[in-house]
């Protein structure tokens, strides 16, 4: 039925098409404008142009003013405000460009349309007006890269020695994040310790791998920097957090880096929005297969407080899965179930015994 | 003749015996297996025209989809198969085969093949003054390598597994490996076959073109007078001939390493339950190899339409192109600066971000010579005597987007501002304006400006002008508010936007964005119906349609093989002579074709050429 639909449209069209040939074809003829070079139509050419022109500007203005707040996402990082700048003005300097370009352009094509009576200016040349315009945007393009690029460095610096490390794995369709745990560092891994569990791969023969917990969700602390270290395990994903401004692929084989520091929590950004249901959310924004839309965590932004109290609940990740403790080389089990805590729940579990 | 060198007079001379030659074409050699230029860059042009409806159609679908997540899209299970779940879906998977489709067809296809192919083809001997192109044979290998290669692509299509579906980049470990995505089994060989057998055709055309312009002008046709268009043409092929191999280059370590085990891109990998056993190789550097082809791949496809461009405007508004030296310098230099731009695709690919500095600063300093065509093009309109022919209207559209895209390529060149929008649909919005819709203007603008010389008939103009404004319209309502969308975040490649809070609006966008798509594809059957008719009922065309100076328009309506049947004609001047003062008290009207000799036109030469005339005199 739809196909039928489809159909009669299509041919509707066709016929629509075929009949207004015909027309022009005979009303060209009756007014022997067929064979002309200049017809009517050229002052109807040069008069859409502006009508163009004023319409779609107008629209464009009328949309760009109106929505806002609807296109504008809020800014919860630091270098967002910086890298959010720059957009800004660069919008500034491309918006007076694009107005002055296009009120050229169409003023030009309707203002200068054929007219039998002025013909056209010979006017193959002028170096001094091409040396203006070559220089006036170079000069202004630098600015731009001078400013763009002093922020450049600032993203991409060196994290700061107090930054709280993370480590984020994309994978085919999900992320999964690792915390250091007590003693601040993540474990050793290796891609061919990878098992259905052991979705990071943990290298437990390393000490420090042996408090890494992996919570459900992504918690960071507000005003702190965090750095995220990001793998990869399958193919290429991309870390996309829209509020906090930061992007980075996830590549297989080669590890990459993030440092940011968040400014809003979770439940601030809820009040700014007049939204309680708001949630932070990590996106995938590098195409990675089938679920490459849905591949999507939540990112909890925690006061200093609470982050802390939610850190010191995380179990990690080994007592959750104790049967990987026989992975451990002998002489590090005794300091396994004491980093784990599982020594101090053993006892409890004898004492109760 | 201060420029006639003896050589190219001897060249001029020979040439006029091959006239001799009877030619008995019969259909195969006439349409099929043709070495004459003019067929070849029709065969161009027609399957040029055949992969844009393929491309466009395959758009549709995945414009139904985002715009209209909702329909039931179960009539389209006669075509797609299974590829429609039992609940009348898309398959999010065929999705992504649909636009890695899309992109690798409108990039190579249409915009490649079809625009640089056919007016390189057509235009470089009808403007130079030769007879043909330097090897004919070459030239119809060429075409027939890319038909070869599009028979592939097209097969891909209808494989079970379905056509490749990494992105029209095919970035690896996802290209590389089935059992990430079904597109890389079958569909990605295919795609990666076709490509290889695309880039045999481009070099072979492109080393046709550069040797063609550079052995084979007439008498007099000096670099300093040849037309924009076959300066463009030129670029573009010296530009295709040092990037194409690249790509070829990535394209082979792929199949190693799909095939054959190597590790060139593919390290630590754990994936379907296994871990792979190559290690040591690096996505990144397909990138790179990738964007040294994919960026000044952009420039391939849009420096013919700016070529055409500088024509059509020159002729229409009857003035010389404004700065022609200025033009061709900006041409040169986005042909150097589109090689060290190009891992501004890469600023958040985990590559050093001090390689990040040195690509902003490169990718910005591209904009300069940008912007100068741009002033250069509303200094040629300035105090004109506009014709507004379809040509006309396409190639004032083509500025337009030019423009609109062009600015936007100024945020993302900047890579600490690049950060949010890569991958966005601001990426999106940029690259179909600046590249997707100018070069498809630049192309409409060719083909409504050179078809009386193609055809012998012209086409309806007014049927060209509702063309155009409905195309116009239509491109800006389905391009421009994606900008909005993709500074809103919007990744693009997604199937679907529900599953995040932070992308659930704009469906309203969206969806309107959809139906402009819809509207200005449909639109295209006006060209359609133009096109083919005219090419049998037509108005038959004059001889010299547009009033224009240069060569092509000096050969008989519909040319034969060797394209003048008597001599080539000299050339004496520039080309754009248009509305020179005094051009009256010699008699003629407001252009001077390229063929008049000097001492013809002593009420209108300059002072320049004056001197050049002395000169000769003294000889
Ligand atoms: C004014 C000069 C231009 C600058 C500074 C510029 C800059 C950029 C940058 C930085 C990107 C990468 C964005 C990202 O992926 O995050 C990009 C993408 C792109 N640009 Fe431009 N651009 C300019 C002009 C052009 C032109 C003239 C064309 C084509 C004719 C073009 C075609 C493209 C295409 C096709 C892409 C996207 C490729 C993809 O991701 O699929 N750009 N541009
Ligand atoms: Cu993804
Ligand atoms: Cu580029």
């Amino acid at each position: 039925m739809q196909n039928l639909v489809i159909l009669v449209g299509a041919l509707f069209v066709l016929v629509a098409i075929v009949l207004v040939h015909r027309i022009f074809v005979l009303v060209g003829v009756v007014k022997g404008t067929d064979k002309k070079r200049i017809t009517p139509a050229n002052k109807w050419n040069a008069a859409l142009m502006v009508v163009f022109l004023l319409v779609t500007l107008s629209i464009s203005g009328y949309y760009s003013y109106v929505h806002f707040d609807e296109y504008t996402i809020p800014i919860a990082s630091e270098h967002g405000a910086l890298t959010d700048n720059l957009f800004w003005i660069t919008m500034g300097v491309t918006g007076v460009v694009f107005i002055i370009t296009q009120v050229l352009l169409f003023g030009f094509s309707f203002k200068y349309q054929h007219n039998e009576k002025k013909p056209a200016f010979y006017y193959p040349d002028n170096g001094k007006l091409e040396a203006l315009w070559t220089i006036v945007p170079a000069i202004v393009l630098a600015a731009l890269i001078i400013s763009g690029l002093s922020t450049w460095h600032k993203v991409t610096g060196p994290a700061p020695e107090n930054a709280e490390v993370i480590e984020i794995l994309g994978y085919q369709f999900a992320w999964k994040v690792r915390y250091p745990g007590a003693d601040g560092q993540l474990g050793k891994h290796d891609y061919r310790l990878i098992d259905a569990d052991n979705m990071f791969g943990m290298d437990f023969s390393d000490k420090t791998a042996f408090d890494d917990f992996i919570p459900r969700e992504l918690h960071i602390p507000v005003n702190r920097p965090v750095e995220f270290k990001i793998r990869a395990r399958d193919v290429i994903h991309s870390v996309f957090i829209p509020q906090f401004r930061l992007k980075m692929d996830a590549v297989p084989g080669m590890p990459t880096r993030f440092h940011f520091t968040a400014t809003k929590t979770t439940e601030e950004m809820r009040r700014e929005l007049n939204d309680p249901k708001f949630n932070y959310e990590l996106a995938c924004n590098q195409i990675c297969g089938r679920g490459h839309f849905a591949m999507k965590m939540n990112v909890v932004v925690d006061s200093e407080e609470d982050y802390e109290k939610w850190k010191a609940e995380q179990k990690s990740w080994l007592s959750k899965n104790p049967e990987y403790l026989s992975r451990i080389p002998e002489e590090l089990k005794e300091l396994a179930l004491v980093k784990t805590g599982m020594d101090t729940e053993a006892e409890a579990n004898e004492n109760s015994l | 003749m201060s420029t006639l060198d003896t050589q190219t007079a001897a060249h001029v001379e020979d040439h006029a015996h091959d006239d001799h030659h009877e030619h008995h074409d019969n259909f195969w050699t006439k349409y099929i297996f043709s070495t004459d230029h003019k067929m070849i860059g029709k065969q161009f042009l027609v399957t040029g025209i055949f992969w844009a409806i393929i491309g466009g159609a395959l758009s549709m679908i995945f414009r139904l989809q985002l715009g209209f997540p909702d329909m039931d899209l179960e009539w389209i299970r006669p075509i797609l198969g299974n590829w429609i779940t039992p609940q009348g879906k898309l398959d999010p998977e065929f999705y992504l085969a649909l636009v890695t489709m899309h992109g690798t067809i409108m990039v190579f296809f249409v915009l490649t093949a079809g625009l640089s192919g056919t007016f390189s083809n057509y235009l470089i001997p009808l403007q130079i003054g030769a007879r043909d192109m330097a090897s004919g044979f070459m030239n119809m290998l060429s075409y027939w390598f890319f038909f070869l290669s599009g028979v592939v692509m097209l097969v891909s299509l209808f494989i079970e597994t379905g056509p490749a579906s990494a992105g029209w980049w095919n970035y690896p470990p996802l290209s590389a490996l089935p059992q990430a995505v079904s597109g890389s089994g079958a569909g990605m060989t295919m795609w990666l076959v076709a490509m290889a057998l695309f880039i045999v055709s481009s070099l072979l055309g492109s080393i046709n073109y550069i040797t063609t312009v550079i052995n084979l002008r007439t008498a007099g046709m000096t670099l300093a007078r040849l037309p924009l268009t076959i300066w463009s043409f030129f670029l573009t092929a010296i530009i295709g001939v040092l990037s194409f191999p690249v790509l070829l280059a990535a394209a082979l370590l792929l199949i190693f390493d799909r095939g054959f085990g190597t590790a060139f891109y593919l390290s630590e990998i754990y994936i379907g339950g296994e871990a792979l056993p190559q290690v040591g190789g690096s996505p990144i550097l397909y990138q790179h190899l990738f964007w040294f082809l994919g960026h000044p791949e952009v420039y391939i496809v849009l420096l013919p339409a700016l070529g055409i461009t500088s024509e059509v405007i020159s002729t229409n508004s009857r003035k010389p192109i404004f700065g022609y030296r200025a033009m061709i310098g900006s041409m040169l230099g986005i042909t150097i600066l589109s090689f060290v731009v190009w891992a501004h695709h890469m600023f958040v690919s985990g590559m050093n971000p001090f390689l990040g500095t040195i690509f902003t600063l490169l990718t910005l300093i591209i904009a300069v010579p940008s912007a100068v065509k741009v002033f250069n093009y509303l200094a040629t309109l300035w105090r004109g005597n506009i014709v507004f022919t379809p040509a006309t209207l396409f190639s004032i559209g083509l500025v337009s987007l030019f423009i609109s895209g062009g600015l936007t390529g100024i945020f993302l060149g900047n890579s600490a501002i690049d950060i949010q929008l890569h991958d966005t649909y601001f990426v999106v919005a940029h690259f179909h304006l600046v590249m997707g819709s100018a070069s498809f203007f630049g192309l409409m603008a060719g083909v409504y400006h050179w078809f009386p010389k193609m055809f012998g008939r012209m086409m309806d103009s007014r049927l060209g002008y509702v063309h155009f404004w409905l195309t116009f319209i239509g491109v800006y309502m389905v391009f421009f508010p994606m900008h909005y969308i993709g500074i809103a975040g919007f990744p693009r490649h997604y199937y679907s936007f529900t599953n995040f809070q932070a992308f659930s609006g704009f469906s309203d966008l969206n969806a309107f964005v959809s139906a402009a798509a819809i509207f200005t594809f449909v639109a295209q059957l006006i060209f359609l119906f133009n096109f083919f008719y005219s090419m049998y009922k037509g108005r038959r065309a004059p001889q010299n349609p547009w009033n224009s100076n240069t060569l092509e328009w000096t050969t008989p309506i519909e040319p034969g093989h060797g394209n003048w049947p008597g001599a080539i004609p000299a050339v004496y001047r520039w080309p754009y002579d248009y509305s020179k003062p005094n051009a009256d008290k010699d008699g003629f009207e407001d252009f001077i074709p390229q063929t008049v000799p000097l001492s013809e036109t002593p009420n209108s030469n300059l002072p320049f050429e004056k001197e050049q005339m002395e000169e000769v005199k003294q000889k």
